[in-house]
């Protein structure tokens, strides 16, 4: 299988590591020219959103990426990731992908001395660890968005049709459960458009 | 360590490929937050300034500081002076993101660093070598700096401390390992973290370049020798458009392999910070806290 991963800012090395882990071919997609036409799956890292959403929009790759989504490709957002593919953002609107219809609220937790590591339950795997870092969570959700993870009773993961958003970062921990998670639900995602 | 150290390191992590820009105001840090800072270093006076005015510099005065964490949605981090753990506690009672612990301020001990391992907010550190840098990896820092010369600048120590910290951890790495004992030694370091970079080929936590960087040039050329993201100090708003060299510098650290989109960034963007160089200066202050 072949997937992107959005490495304008953030931590991308760590996606691809784990991806690699789960013998996946995954490779930068860092500007326009780079083959975002011929892949199966895109993970948007963690980051700064708002260096990202900008990168997005110089390196002329937020048209092509929106298109893409619209058309059904499976794209994993964690934590920024999460931010850029929301509908809404709670606070200051950025305008985002627009591949998943919820709103999230930035930095949801506070500064970084709110950052913390947990584990708890996620739909279809069980425990798993969990590390926010000045993370997001999801604030609403409309009625055709699977909720796939609560901790201490907000809303932390979910996804719809073709997308997949954490507000942890599973790319930090040894645990590659979530990857595994994608990974199949592009294989699902393929089997159904065909 | 604890779980405070990872989450502190991955932090870090989350900064990797982007530009830390230092601000004096919140309208800076506006600018520097839309031109694309992956975060802010908020201070009273920019290096070039510190360097101008000499006298003792110090933490900045916190209510400055909450102002630009009021201004901005991204990390805000701000310097206290090396060894001076009360400020640091300050710092972390309004809940900073990330502590400099830095030669650009005036040491306020000339043997002990900061025991940061007693904090529970981030420290990042400078190192001009891979033996500083792993002695404050071991006091806890979870991010490392190249400390450059600060307010010149001049790029040229920069690159030879990143150099010198990739050259030392090549020859490291290269050891066989009943040699790595006297390495510690010599690099006045534990076993331990002498192992652990043997074994990886890096440093256990985010390496960034800073001091003197004043171009896209320049970021790009410390992200080719092996930086993972940037600190901009007075190169962005000592210049000519500081609105400009800010977005410019930003996407050189994306794009520091493409020579072609550096080279569109890198017009027009009006003069540079005039700078010193290393030969006119007095004051080396890479030469604080080893």
């Amino acid at each position: 299988m072949r997937i992107g991963v959005l490495s304008l800012q953030g931590g991308f090395a760590e996606h691809i590591s784990s991806l690699t882990k789960l013998n996946a071919e995954a490779f930068e997609i860092r500007k326009k020219s780079d083959p975002i036409g011929n892949i199966d799956g895109l993970i948007i890292p963690g980051g700064e959103s708002t260096v990202m959403r900008k990168l997005l929009i110089d390196t002329e790759l937020f048209d092509p990426i929106k298109s893409l989504i619209r058309d059904g490709l499976p794209v994993f957002g964690t934590c920024a990731g999460m931010i850029l593919l929301a509908k809404n953002t709670a606070d200051n609107p950025m305008g985002g992908f627009d591949g998943i219809d919820i709103t999230v609220k930035r930095n949801a937790y506070g500064r970084q001395l709110s950052s913390f590591m947990i584990e708890e339950e996620f739909a279809d795997i069980g425990r798993i660890p969990m590390t926010f870092i000045r993370a997001p969570y999801i604030t609403t959700v409309r009625s055709d968005v699977r909720i796939l993870a609560i901790v201490n009773g907000t809303k932390v993961a979910a996804e719809n049709k073709n997308i997949l958003v954490t507000a942890f970062h599973p790319e930090l921990t040894e645990d590659l459960s979530v990857h595994q998670y994608f990974l199949k639900k592009i294989l699902m995602n393929k089997a159904y458009f065909r | 360590m604890n779980n405070r150290y990872e989450l502190n390191k991955n932090l870090a992590q989350m900064l990797k490929g982007g530009v830390i820009m230092d601000v004096t105001t919140p309208e800076q840090a506006k600018i520097a937050e839309d031109a694309g800072a992956c975060a802010v270093m908020a201070l009273e006076r920019i290096p070039a300034d510190i360097r101008a005015a000499g006298g003792v510099s110090r933490m900045s005065d916190p209510k400055m500081i909450r102002s630009i964490q009021e201004a901005v949605s991204i990390p805000v981090m701000a310097k206290v002076r090396i060894g001076h753990f009360a400020e640091a506690q300050i710092l972390q009672a309004i809940e900073i993101d990330y502590i400099d612990e830095s030669e650009v301020l005036s040491p306020a001990d000339d043997v002990f660093h900061i025991d940061k391992t007693k904090f529970d907010v981030p420290f990042v550190c400078g190192a001009r070598n891979l033996g500083e840098a792993l002695r404050r990896i071991s006091e806890g820092a979870s991010m490392i700096r190249t400390k450059g010369e600060p307010g010149t600048g001049d790029v040229v120590q920069a690159v030879r401390h990143l150099r010198i910290i990739n050259q030392q951890i090549r020859s490291i790495q290269n050891m066989p390992e009943n040699e790595l004992f006297n390495a510690a030694k010599e690099l006045q370091v534990s076993h331990e973290l002498v192992c652990y970079v043997h074994k990886n080929g890096r440093l256990p936590v985010v390496n960034f370049a800073a001091g003197g960087v004043a171009t896209p040039a320049d970021a790009a050329l410390m992200m080719q020798l092996g930086a993972e993201g940037v600190f901009v100090g007075s190169g962005i708003f000592k210049s000519g458009d500081p609105k400009k060299r800010a977005q410019a510098i930003v996407k050189a650290v994306t794009n520091y392999n493409d020579p072609e989109i550096l080279a569109e960034i890198s017009q027009d963007l009006g003069d540079a910070m005039v700078g010193i160089n290393e030969q006119e200066i007095s004051l080396l202050m890479a030469e604080r806290g080893v």
